[in-house]
């Protein structure tokens, strides 16, 4: 199948406007400082709730166009052109970036308003704003960019936000190395991304998604090439979703304000690797090794996440590791290809609706219990928050997968897709995603029951929690419904709105049934809740207890994955460090002086007198002429 | 073309000002101050003019200008200047003004001669335009040395702790290898029968392989120890560091680049021959420079010495993309020549503000400082995210440009470079991390001037830099199309073309056997 873009037309040639209107929000609020401080936080709502708008507008025209041809380019200037390369900043509107605008803008939006409320203590509010602005235009422009190197402007773009926000209580020590953390994870996937655009360049001498895809498929490159390609483009994938071995930044972004969690770090740039991977899906459908190095980190990952939200403490970190995990999902989806590109899709989208609200209800919890982040200080919370505690309880019973709710829908079908990947491959990735389904139900019950029900263990301080203002509540009620019902009504819409993207696939003969699936599914879930509700039911200690077993103890240590950095990567890094810098002073430094002392006659004399500097310079200059005169005569005559 | 001497007025203009600025009296800073100001604002006029009747497609030498000097030494006054030149002409432009702004009030302290200090940026102006607009062997060598003078004052007479040493280590590093690339132009000399025009000799076509060989060599020594490249770079974290913040930024900014700038002008196309042969130890060298200005840069206790070494990195990406031979990395390394300029130059100024304010330019003396200072903080993140060449920032397109045009021609270099961005990240990050964020240090809480953000005419110096930074880092193909010619002619003259994409680009019609 060709990939063909036709061009914008109509008011889709107005789609700039959709980064345009952020970044300008941004730049208006940077630059006004304090005299927007008032205002500031309406504009920066008012930016994405238009882009939005927007945003319905362009999907609207788009699903009128015919099937064949739901697509639309829109090249708005020569970015860098020299020799044979050439960049345009051009953009691509079509049924995959549609529903990421529609996820960034729509739940963006929800989440600016709730920030109103979230942040009006806060003396920076119009700063974070401006970065929330920032994030929102970079994000768009990463997923509308129509070649590589538009995307990975967007794709450092987004980067640079998250530091700004993550690190945005700046004066915390742990805030400002936690951004730094996710700089410096990011870069090593970006670096990753750069090489394989190089690759790409040097195989087809353009960075285009047409030519690169069109290039793949047909089928003329060298299968190692498109192997490189696609692992390249997987550590990027990796660096920005938080994934295995590069998951350790994710964690520790949880230093930002919970709004800047609840966007960022979960809803949507988290899952840029998947779609980086899902818009590059040519080049894995292309290369089964590619796919499967895919599938193995989806797995892997996901188990990762799933172990670890077991055994912390801070609600906002099991809903990151529940990030992590439930990413690995998605990595696995698409990387097992077909059929299961558009469930990956469909489940990052249910994911974004009910993790942003899972992060938005732990937000409310923190602004109504002195910013506590512990559940062991939490219990008997239903009482007084009855909308968070409500919403949060849908957005639960959605990411273990209740049916009829958003997770049933979208997370079975990746666990079937899994299972019925061919030979043992099937039986080891399908297993790996059950298991997750069941750690997940019994990690997230731990997290609910304590912190919403049990008996209170709250500090001292706290008399009477309140339940958050409507700013900040209305935005959890409408994610709740997104929570409930968007699985159910995508499940079919999006996976055939997006069949132009990813292409019709042919049926597989299943090896497993899709009841005997949801049917072991459904067991092992109810398992972990009742696990789960029957060990924290009347609350748990206050203090951490001693670990009894290894992979508890590892669990608490997040399996040794900050460790291993820190032995492996830091520690040599910093010898090394110091040792360049002695070398450089002493060595280094040392030789050349000595050289240029005594060729120039000795640097201290010099600096004595001016009379001798003058005399060595016509000296010295009198005899490297000769030297070199000298050796031409012997080149010449010898 | 117009008749009017362009080049030559870009060398006299700033000379005048130097010599007006000198004859002040010392007791009116003020009225020195404007004047020099008021000159480097017309050579700034003057280098606009020239950019817009610049013919961007045209391949040969523009505005060129001849007149006899010592004919027997073939030593004559000819200019001229290709797109290259043209770019790092405005840079020295824009740069000049900024850094007289930024340096207003460097040379009160101390009761030092404030008028001279100008005079001296001005003079060492014009000398740098010299290098650039040179179309001579010998007359470049002129300005080449010349201008070692005016910058041996500025950091021995106004520089700060260890100036003295500093100055004079720099002026011996320049020193040796200026005597090579004398050594180096007298053997040309000899080989091509006196002719020292730039033009005459192109035309004359290169001298034997094996005499290339040593010319080379001399000249690449020469512009390797003023770019400068690993090994020979030990004189810039002292010179930057001890340097005034402006003058330490037209060091970096502008005189470094000359030696890049001199190498694609002479070695590349007088001796092609052995630019092949020495491509690869240049390649080693600067490689090394990436990661080992890098390493060291990170582990550095000082903020000016820290961004000393980020530009030893920052030049090892030069010379990779000058040696790599690809039209993409020659046109990176060049446009990487104007936005190191920029981003460093705001770098250096930046750590100039802050090191002023505080006292001192130890890092360790910092801390939080962002909370007294959101501008001057916001501005110096600006700066580091542009070190960092953060896409959206100029310095991104020429670092991608040389790592995706080497990259076409030599995977295992281009992947190696690419760490370098890592390392970037780490040393920028961590050096805002330690002055601006996290606790602030109670000793900055004392200090007035720390709470004074940026004033005035602080804004006014940083404005056109920053503008610069996302203008060229957003729509940089305006200053590509100047580029690009003048690398393409580079590249004919050494001789070499572009890899052709190894998958031919796959339009399905081309496949037929008809």
């Amino acid at each position: 199948m060709d990939t063909v873009f036709a061009p914008a037309t109509g008011a889709l040639s107005w789609m700039w406007l959709l980064i345009a209107l952020p970044l300008a929000g941004a730049t208006v609020l940077l630059l006004l400082g304090r005299r927007a401080d008032r205002w500031g936080h309406l504009l920066g709502t008012a930016t994405v709730g238009a882009a939005f708008v927007l945003g319905l507008v362009f999907f609207l025209q788009l699903s009128g166009l015919p099937d064949d041809a739901r697509s639309a380019t829109l090249d708005l200037f020569t970015f860098v052109e020299s020799g044979s390369l050439n960049i345009s900043a051009g953009l691509l509107f079509d049924p995959l970036s549609a529903v990421f605008v529609l996820l960034i803008t729509g739940v963006g939006f929800l989440i600016h308003v709730y920030a109103i409320g979230y942040m009006s203590h806060d003396e920076g509010r119009r700063r974070f704003f401006a970065f929330f602005n920032l994030f929102v235009a970079a994000m768009l422009l990463l997923v509308l960019g129509d070649n590589y190197v538009m995307m990975f402007v967007g794709w450092e773009g987004v980067g640079v936000a998250s530091y700004l926000l993550i690190s945005f209580w700046f004066n915390r020590p742990s805030a400002a190395t936690a951004g730094k953390k996710a700089f410096l994870a990011n870069r090593v996937g970006d670096a990753g991304f750069l090489i394989a655009i190089f690759l790409m360049f040097a195989s087809f001498g353009s960075t285009d998604f047409q030519t690169v895809f069109n290039g793949t498929a047909a089928n003329n490159l060298a299968s190692g090439t498109v192997l490189a390609i696609g692992l390249f483009l997987l550590l990027g994938a990796c660096g920005k979703s938080g994934q295995f071995p590069l998951q350790t930044w994710l964690p520790d972004a949880m230093e930002g304000p919970t709004p800047v969690s609840a966007l960022i770090h979960a809803a949507t740039m988290v899952t840029a690797g998947v779609y980086l991977i899902a818009r590059s899906h040519p080049i894995f459908s292309a290369n089964e090794t590619a796919q499967l190095v895919v599938v193995s980190i989806g797995a892997l990952t996901l188990l990762i996440g799933c172990v670890i939200g077991c055994a912390k403490d801070d609600i906002k970190r099991v809903l990151a590791y529940s990030t992590v995990s439930q990413i690995g999902y998605m990595f696995l989806a698409v990387g097992l290809g077909g059929a299961a590109y558009a469930l990956g899709i469909i489940h990052l989208l249910a994911h974004g609706f009910f993790k942003a609200g899972l992060f938005l209800g732990a937000g409310s919890v923190m602004h109504g219990m002195n910013d506590q982040v512990d559940i062991r200080r939490f219990g008997g919370l239903w009482k007084y928050m009855k909308s968070t505690w409500f919403t949060f309880l849908l957005g639960y019973l959605a990411i273990i997968g209740l049916p009829p709710l958003s997770g049933f829908f979208t997370k079975d079908p990746i666990i079937l897709a899994a299972f019925n990947r061919e030979g043992w491959q099937g039986w080891v990735f399908g297993g790996a995603a059950l298991l997750g389904a069941g750690l997940t139900a019994f990690y997230m019950t731990r997290l609910f029951i304590l912190t919403f029900h049990g008996p209170k263990r709250w500090t001292d301080d706290i008399e009477h929690p309140h339940e958050s203002p409507a700013i900040m509540t209305i935005p959890l009620w409408i994610l709740a419904v997104g929570s409930v019902a968007a699985g159910g009504l995508m499940s079919t819409s999006v996976v055939n709105w997006l069949t132009p993207v990813f292409g019709h696939t042919e049926h597989h003969e299943e090896k497993m049934s899709h009841w005997t699936a949801t049917g072991l599914t459904m067991a092992l879930v109810v398992l972990g809740v009742v696990i789960a509700f029957l060990l924290f039911r009347r609350g748990t200690a206050l203090a951490e207890q001693p670990a009894r077993t290894h992979i508890v103890r590892a669990a608490r240590q997040n399996l040794y994955a900050d460790r291993f950095n820190e032995l492996v990567l830091e520690l040599p890094g910093r010898l090394l460090t110091r040792a360049l810098v002695w070398v450089d002073n002493r060595g280094v430094d040392g030789v050349v002086n000595g050289l240029a002392a005594a060729v120039g006659g000795g640097s201290a004399r010099l600096r004595r007198s001016q009379t001798g500097f003058v005399r060595s310079y016509a000296l010295s200059i009198l005899s490297g002429a000769v030297v070199v005169v000298a050796a031409l005569l012997v080149v010449t005559f010898g | 073309m117009s008749s009017f001497p362009f080049l030559s007025a870009l060398i006299v203009v700033p000379l005048i000002g130097a010599l007006i600025t000198a004859a002040v009296p010392k007791g009116k800073p003020r009225q020195a101050k404007f004047i020099a100001m008021g000159f480097s604002l017309v050579v700034l006029a003057i280098t606009a003019v020239m950019c817009v009747r610049f013919t961007a497609g045209d391949r040969a030498l523009q505005f060129t200008e001849h007149y006899s000097w010592v004919p027997d030494w073939g030593l004559n006054l000819s200019f001229g200047v290709d797109g290259i030149a043209l770019v790092m002409l405005a840079l020295t432009a824009v740069l000049t003004p900024v850094v007289i702004g930024a340096s207003w009030n460097d040379a009160d302290a101390e009761k030092r001669n404030v008028p001279t200090f100008f005079a001296l940026i001005l003079a060492l102006q014009a000398t740098m335009i010299g290098t650039f607009v040179s179309a001579n062997v010998l007359l470049f060598y002129i300005f080449f040395e010349v201008m070692l003078v005016p910058m041996y004052f500025l950091i021995g007479s106004y520089g700060g702790l260890r100036r003295q040493y500093a100055a004079v280590k720099f002026f011996l590093y320049s020193l040796l290898g200026g005597m090579v690339l004398l050594a180096a132009i007298i053997g040309l000399w000899v080989a091509s029968g006196g002719v020292m025009d730039w033009q005459a000799l192109i035309d004359g076509g290169p001298v034997d392989p094996t005499l290339q060989n040593w010319l080379f060599l001399g000249f690449f020594l020469a512009f390797a120890i003023k770019a400068p490249f690993f090994p020979f770079h030990t004189w810039l974290p002292d010179a930057g560091g001890a340097a005034p913040a402006g003058v330490a930024a037209l060091l970096v900014g502008v005189m470094d680049k000359i030696g890049t700038f001199a190498i694609l002008r002479y070695c590349l196309p007088l001796f092609p021959d052995a630019s092949q042969t020495f491509a690869p130890l240049a390649i080693a060298l600067a490689l090394v420079g990436v990661i080992y200005g890098a390493l060291v840069a990170i582990g550095q206790t000082d903020l000016r010495r820290l961004v000393a070494y980020t530009s030893i990195a920052h030049f090892g990406f030069i010379g990779v993309g000058i040696f790599a031979f690809t039209t993409q990395s020659g046109t990176g390394a060049v446009l990487y020549m104007v936005n190191h300029g920029l981003a460093t130059g705001l770098l250096f100024i930046v750590v100039g503000m802050l090191a002023a304010r505080r006292g001192s330019s130890q890092i360790a003396d910092f801390g939080g400082a962002g909370k007294l200072m959101p501008l001057l903080a916001g501005t110096f993140f600006i700066a580091g995210m542009a070190s960092l060449a953060l896409p959206g920032t100029a310095p991104f397109v020429s670092e991608f440009l040389v790592m995706l045009g080497t990259f076409s021609v030599n995977k295992p270099v281009a992947i190696i470079s690419v760490l370098g961005i890592i390392l970037a990240a780490g040393y920028v990050l961590w050096m805002y991390q330690r002055t601006m964020q996290g606790t602030l240090n109670p000793a900055l809480t004392e200090l007035k001037p720390m709470r004074r953000d940026l004033n005035l005419r602080e804004k006014l110096v940083v404005t056109p830099l920053i503008v610069g930074i996302l203008a060229l880092g957003v729509y940089p193909q305006p200053v590509l199309d100047i580029i690009n010619p003048a690398v393409e002619s580079t590249l004919d003259f050494v001789g070499v073309t572009d890899p052709a994409p190894t998958v031919p680009t796959a339009e399905p019609v081309a496949t037929g056997d008809n």
